[in-house]
């Protein structure tokens, strides 16, 4: 009795599912009909259906491998396996005798349809908005109703906004100037790009004279729509630009900080510079390297022990040229320039030996990959917003070294007046070597920096050498505020005139106005004042 | 004598006449000779490899002497200095490219790399480069002119040092990334080749090839005795002045900006020349002649020689050049190296160069 009714009680929570499982079986039987409408009957009954089944059977229809069986039953035959369409049993062995099911245009758009109709309620998340997506660019007044059914039911706002706008372009070809008009008022508010360009076909003339849209009163709310998009579209690119600008403002200040330290502090002319950079990011590839071999699943986070490994390889070697070139060269600046290059070309071939003369891999994080996305298409990638915070967090830390601790102390007053400080202690040979070296060390920051947002080269030094140059020379020298103003300004201005000149010709614009500001102010933009102006 | 032998004469002394002699006659008969009228099999026999590299060294050692006169004599580091020779190299290199007519690829009248990028006709600043005359006329106009420009207004402004040197290389590298862009009409990436003739002789020609060579060794001559004369005359006691203490010659009343001009513009033009006469000679010109590096290379032959001795340069040229053919044959991997230390030693150890090394009088 027991086992009876717990047979009974299993088939009453079983059966329902049974039955909602199965689609019809006389129904999908119709859909190896003669007829077209009673086919498309049926795919319009197996559509309301929603079983999870039905788009299975549909998209079998579509693909041309449903087939009829000798005993009316309709099956699904896919790879070496056959599948009863209605019940979704197996059916061994496969039939010999089937006829496949042929369907013409007119059943294969009400598949298609249908099919949308079905993935929009699907309860996959994924599905529903890969299907509104594709139905966006397809926008046809006959598929409204189903968009609206659809719209009943979504919860999710990425889908809905979508799912909105795709009602609203397929309105646009709705009888009504009434709907027509609403549908406008909808589009205006949108960031889709491909909307600018539905609205204004819609203002074309046809062949015959006739607007498109043929309501005149339609046709200015589509005007006032394009005006409201183009102001909201320029207003995106000028935080886009701005965005854009000041991560290669930071870029730029990363190359240039070092320098500022060593030119402006210094005044030594480090040709070698560049490659101190290029050893920055040759060290983080080595880092990656290293825990790609040994530590695998922390690979994600070589990042932060490739920040103090280039800091410390650029310091070492900057520390080292100090010691044995640099500073037997003091005061004839044009000597250094020469042997720094020299020193460069040494660096550049070795690297090429060690490392080879291609470009090696350096990959992003995994938490550094994609960006913030804002509305209207714009993102802000995750490397780029890097680079910002980075460049940011080495200024403040330079800025604390030079003003608050004791080697900036003696840095400083080296700059000042190098004979006074001898006197009163500080020895002077040695925070020569330390100023250069952590001038060296920033430019090995700034090579991490560089690495994870292009290509690392042997020659990857000197693409930025002439650029750190011209931001050390606008900003002024020993002037770390002038060194930050000169590198943003000139991000941000190059950014600003690429959409009009192209990048090269911004490029060559920026280095005509430098030389002629430098007519203007030959001291940069903040010059020193007093006795060490002239030196 | 008329005034202007006896000033020819005045610049050398009578044994430096005759080692300028010599070295003229080997250049201007024996090498021609030894190139031309000798078989192949004979022991003496130049090739045409020998010839041109010659001929190629030549007119680095032009470009070396004019920067010499701008920074072994006047003290101003030019870092740009091989703009103004590829400039020179365009400007004839448009008159070469002309006179290929229609035997390009796509025997067009207009070269391949525009019709390539579908123009129909010459762009306004081609006009006239099919007359020779013209060409050379741009050959010392344009690296003249704005080399003119460009100082007139870094020197009005007392640019000067590694200031200098900094601008005058973003101007280079400025004008390399511009002459790289396809839709300026210079060619882009590949610039000028192929040249098949010059003034109606064909170029690859054993006879037009010694021909150039006789003639880029009077022009380095001519440029040679020219800076000589420059730099003996009062002009380069003021330019030696600027060089030791520019301020204070403005305070004996002297205003620096039109010597240091006249000084840079005719170094320009030198540099230009030497590229027009470089161009034909290696077949090819394009933005990479213009890239910071070969200019400071162009430094570091003055230095290898001794600054402030136009020998001395072209003496540097020829060594340095030298050696970096030698190298890239045999050893390629170890030019870089080499160079680099070059730079090192040269500017820790040689501040007087070869010149010096050899024991030579102290630069004026």
């Amino acid at each position: 009795m027991k086992l009876l009714a717990a047979v009974m009680l299993a088939w009453a929570l079983l059966a329902p599912r049974f039955a909602a499982a199965a689609l019809d079986a006389p129904t999908v039987n119709r859909l190896a009909a003669e007829d077209t409408d009673e086919k498309i009957q049926a795919i319009a009954r197996i559509a309301e259906s929603a079983e999870p089944q039905a788009l299975a059977v549909l998209q079998a229809l579509a693909d041309d491998v449903l087939y009829v069986l000798a005993d009316g039953r309709v099956a699904i035959f896919a790879g070496e396996r056959m599948h009863d369409a209605a019940t979704g049993v197996e059916i061994t062995p496969v039939p010999e005798s089937r006829d496949a099911i042929a369907i013409n245009n007119r059943v294969r758009r009400e598949i298609n349809t249908a099919i949308a109709a079905l993935k929009l309620t699907a309860p996959e998340r994924a599905i529903r908005l890969a299907s509104a997506r594709e139905l966006q660019n397809s926008a046809e007044p006959e598929l409204l109703p189903l968009i609206k059914r659809a719209l009943e039911k979504e919860a999710d706002p990425e889908i809905r906004a979508i799912l909105a706008l795709t009602e609203a372009s397929a309105s646009l070809k709705s009888g009504d100037p009434a709907v027509r008009l609403a549908a406008v008022r909808t589009l205006a508010a949108s960031d889709n790009p491909g909307v600018k360009l539905l609205l204004s076909t819609m203002l074309e003339k046809t062949g015959d004279g006739n607007f498109n849209e043929p309501d005149a009163k339609v046709r200015d709310e589509i005007r006032a729509a394009l005006k409201e998009i183009d102001a909201r579209l320029s207003k995106l690119e000028s935080v886009g630009n701005l965005f854009y600008g000041l991560s290669l403002g930071s870029v730029l200040l990363l190359a240039a900080l070092g320098l500022a330290i060593t030119f402006g502090l210094m005044g030594i002319i480090n040709m070698a510079h560049g490659e101190l950079l290029m050893i920055g990011a040759y060290a983080t590839y080595s880092v990656q390297q290293a825990f790609k071999a040994w530590l695998p699943a922390h690979v994600d986070w070589y990042l932060a022990a490739a920040v103090p490994s280039a800091f410390l390889a650029a310091a070492a070697i900057g520390m080292v040229l100090e010691r044995s070139v640099i500073r037997w060269l003091y005061g004839r600046p044009l000597e250094t320039l020469l042997a720094t290059w020299g020193i460069s070309l040494l660096l550049i071939q070795t690297v090429r030996t060690l490392y080879g003369a291609q470009n090696v891999e350096v990959a992003n994080p995994g938490w550094m990959s994609g960006g913030i996305a804002l509305a209207g298409g714009l993102v802000l990638p995750w490397n780029r917003i890097f680079i910002i915070v980075f460049a940011a967090l080495v200024l403040a830390l330079v800025w604390l070294m030079l003003n608050r601790t004791r080697l900036g102390l003696f840095v400083r007053a080296v700059t000042q007046n190098r004979a006074m400080a001898d006197c009163l202690g500080v020895p002077t040979r040695r925070v020569d070597t330390l100023t250069f070296g952590v001038g060296s060390g920033i430019a090995g920051l700034g090579g991490v920096a560089l690495s994870q947002i292009g290509n690392v080269g042997p020659e990857l030094g000197q693409q930025y050498i002439v650029d750190s140059f011209m931001v050390v020379v606008l900003g002024g020298v020993g002037q770390l505020a002038g060194t930050i103003i000169a590198a943003i300004g000139l991000g941000e201005v190059n950014k600003f005139l690429e959409p009009y000149a192209g990048a090269v010709l911004a490029k060559i614009a920026v280095l005509v106005f430098i030389i002629l500001f430098i007519q203007k102010r030959p001291q940069g933009l903040f010059a020193l004042k007093g006795r060490s102006a002239e030196a | 004598m008329t005034p202007f032998t006896r000033a020819l004469v005045g610049l050398y002394t009578a044994r430096r006449w005759a080692a300028i002699g010599a070295l003229m006659a080997l250049l201007l008969v024996a090498m021609p000779v030894a190139h031309l009228a000798l078989p192949a099999d004979h022991p003496l026999h130049l090739s045409a490899f020998w010839i041109n590299l010659a001929g190629k060294i030549m007119c680095y050692a032009m470009v070396a002497i004019a920067l010499d006169l701008i920074w072994g004599y006047t003290g101003i580091l030019s870092l740009g200095h091989g703009l103004f020779f590829a400039l020179g190299g365009y400007a004839h290199g448009m008159y070469l490219m002309r006179a290929i007519g229609r035997d390009g690829v796509y025997q067009s009248n207009l070269p391949d790399f525009m019709v390539f990028l579908d123009w129909k006709e010459y762009p306004w600043y081609w006009s006239f480069t099919e007359h020779w005359w013209y060409a050379m006329l741009l050959v010392v106009l344009v690296p003249g002119l704005l080399a003119f420009v460009f100082g007139y207004f870094a020197f009005r402004s007392r640019i000067k040092g590694v200031y200098f040197s900094i601008i005058t290389q973003a101007l280079t590298f400025a004008a390399m990334l511009l002459f790289f862009r396809n839709n300026l009409g210079f060619g882009g990436n590949n610039g000028f080749t192929d040249f098949k003739r010059v003034l109606g002789y064909t170029i690859t020609a054993p006879e037009t090839k010694t021909a150039l060579f006789m003639i880029t060794a009077t022009a380095l001559l001519a440029a040679l005795l020219a800076c000589r004369y420059i730099v003996t005359c009062k002009l380069g006691r003021v330019l030696a002045a600027i060089r030791d203490s520019e301020s204070r010659l403005m305070f004996c009343g002297y205003n620096p900006l039109w010597f240091k001009l006249f000084v840079w513009t005719f170094s320009a033009v030198l540099c230009g020349i030497a590229g027009a006469l470089y161009v034909p000679q290696v077949g090819i010109i394009n933005p990479s002649e213009m890239s910071p590096a070969n200019s400071i290379e162009a430094a570091i032959w003055v230095a290898v020689g001794g600054r402030g001795t136009l020998s001395g340069a072209i003496l540097g040229a020829v060594a340095v050049n030298g050696a970096k053919s030698w190298f890239t044959n045999v050893f390629p991997e170890y030019w870089l190296y080499a160079l680099g230390l070059v730079f090192i030693l040269v500017t820790l150890f040689l501040p007087r160069g070869i010149v010096g090394l050899l024991g030579g009088r102290r630069p004026s």
